[in-house]
């Protein structure tokens, strides 16, 4: 199995892992969607030296994969292209930023590394929410949850039709591969002189197979109108969910639990 | 049902890829769209499903397909093509099914019903909540017929329905073609599937049709078959030596 062929895999597991069932799984999609959103923007919202604040953001990741039965592995698996690039961000700010902002011991912590750590949770924390949301809910379900949330047809059309083409382009890109590597072996990745080629000949490919797919759509019945998955209708109960979720982040926001333990503790 | 009135196309001007076909294809009729490689087999189809347009008229039920009454059209024609990957691009088996009757304003329960009803007939109640990832080539291509068959079409349109099949799949796939009581219409290479499945034959050569006639007759003239870069079916022609 080639990088190709093992990415296409990966992304179908993706739907698998969707429609298991758990309690997170059976939440309402939008409760899911908004949920995430807000755990996002609650996380992007700390001052980039607020490590302490940070932390505790941990617990809302830490409550999915306990009641979605994902194995955390799974999702650090799964991003484990993503996360070092998120990882790299903050890289080198300890060299631009060398104010010593706290002590441990001896040792001194600079702005520089604590900014870099706090942009690096932001990241990975911003990275496992949107991969839960991913992991716990069919792609049609979250479409459905967009037009419910009156997001435009036309980009929600678009948004799952570029989900399913993605899967297209990657198998036409894992033909090519292998029958480029069978006439070239023993060679590493794909020659430089033959990457002009090679993406034009791959758009091509895909351009094609996307036209039969759209015209197999076409054919049966498809007109510019999606059926996505049937889900509930909103409900309180829902309202009051997404309410108790950003109330939670909210209070995570505000009150510093870091410090608030540590006083417990130092009395 | 079907009627082809004096119909051309070409791609570029100067290089005609059908030229004045005419030929009627009556409602229950199995006919087989045979030739080489090139032959217009396929632009048939496509002009047929007003995916291409050409010159001439093409009339589904006396309606002539155009851009105006391609929904009313596109309604009672199903199409398996030839690669069945390009045709199931929902993940599963069950969601791919339920595609078109949803398309075609059923309700979720009906469009359900109509899927059981399709996949019971077809013995693949197994793969309803498979992913269509998962599923071997000979079940991707049942699975794909039983896609279209789900629109309750009253014409079913197959490219090379046997193309890279197994025996096994094969004959699983003909006799489910057999079994169809619809109006069919298959171009092939598979020469021995059209005899099994097709009671009627139109040689294409070179965008016109050269012969048109009962399969039992035209797929045992060699000369013809030769003629137009064909063999004899394995079955009429003999084990070899």
């Amino acid at each position: 199995m080639n990088k190709m062929q093992k990415a296409i895999t990966e992304l179908a597991e993706m739907d698998e892992l969707a429609a298991q069932s758990s309690p997170v799984h059976s939440l309402h999609p939008a409760v899911k969607l908004i949920a995430a959103v807000a755990y996002i923007l609650v996380t992007l919202s700390f001052d980039k030296y607020d490590l302490g604040g940070l932390v505790p953001m941990v617990l809302w990741p830490v409550l999915l994969f306990q009641f979605s039965d994902i194995d955390v592995r799974t999702c650090f698996y799964k991003l484990r292209i993503v996360l070092p690039l998120v990882m790299a961000v903050g890289l080198f700010n300890p060299f631009f930023d060398k104010t010593v902002l706290l002590r441990l011991g001896n040792l001194p912590v600079t702005g520089g590394f604590l900014s870099m750590l706090t942009l690096m949770l932001k990241g990975v924390f911003c990275l496992m929410a949107s991969f839960l949301l991913m992991a716990t809910t069919p792609i049609d379900n979250l479409c459905a949850a967009l037009r419910q949330l009156h997001v435009p047809k036309m980009l929600v059309t678009l948004l799952l039709l570029t989900y399913r083409y993605v899967g297209v382009m990657t198998d036409e890109l894992a033909v090519m591969t292998d029958a480029y590597h069978l006439r070239a072996p023993g060679q590493k990745g794909i020659h430089i002189s033959a990457w002009g080629s090679f993406l034009g000949q791959l758009l091509l490919r895909s351009m094609d197979r996307a036209q039969e797919l759209y015209s197999s759509m076409l054919l049966r019945g498809y007109h510019q109108h999606f059926h996505y998955a049937d889900i509930k209708p909103f409900r309180k109960r829902d309202a009051v969910t997404i309410a108790l979720c950003i109330g939670c982040f909210l209070v995570l926001r505000s009150v510093r639990i870091a410090e608030v333990l540590g006083r417990i503790v130092v009395r | 049902m079907i009627e082809f009135q004096h119909v051309s196309f070409a791609y570029e001007k100067d290089r005609p890829v059908l030229r004045d076909l005419s030929f009627r294809i009556e409602k229950g009729e199995a006919v087989g769209l045979i030739g080489a490689n090139g032959a217009g087999k396929s632009s048939v189809m496509k002009l047929l499903l007003g995916l291409l347009q050409g010159e001439g008229k093409i009339l589904v039920d006396g309606v002539e397909v155009r851009k105006d009454t391609l929904a009313e059209i596109r309604r009672k024609l199903g199409f398996v093509l030839q690669n069945s990957d390009n045709q199931m691009f929902m993940p599963t088996v069950y969601e791919d099914m339920m595609f078109a009757p949803l398309n075609y304003m059923l309700t979720r329960e009906e469009a359900e019903a109509r899927v059981d009803a399709v996949l019971a007939r077809l013995h693949l109640e197994h793969l309803k909540h498979r992913y269509n990832h998962k599923i071997s080539g000979g079940e991707k291509r049942m699975a794909a017929i039983a896609t279209v068959l789900a629109m309750e079409p009253e014409a079913v349109l197959m490219d090379e329905p046997t193309s890279a099949l197994d025996p096994y799949n094969r004959r699983i796939v003909i006799n489910t073609i057999r079994e169809l009581d619809q109006t069919r219409i298959i171009t092939s290479h598979d020469l021995d599937m059209i005899l099994d499945t097709c009671d009627r034959v139109i040689l294409l050569s070179e965008g016109r049709i050269v012969a048109d006639g009962k399969a039992s007759v035209l797929l045992r003239d060699r000369e013809l078959l030769e003629r137009n870069r064909m063999e004899l079916p394995l079955s009429i022609m003999g084990r070899p030596e």
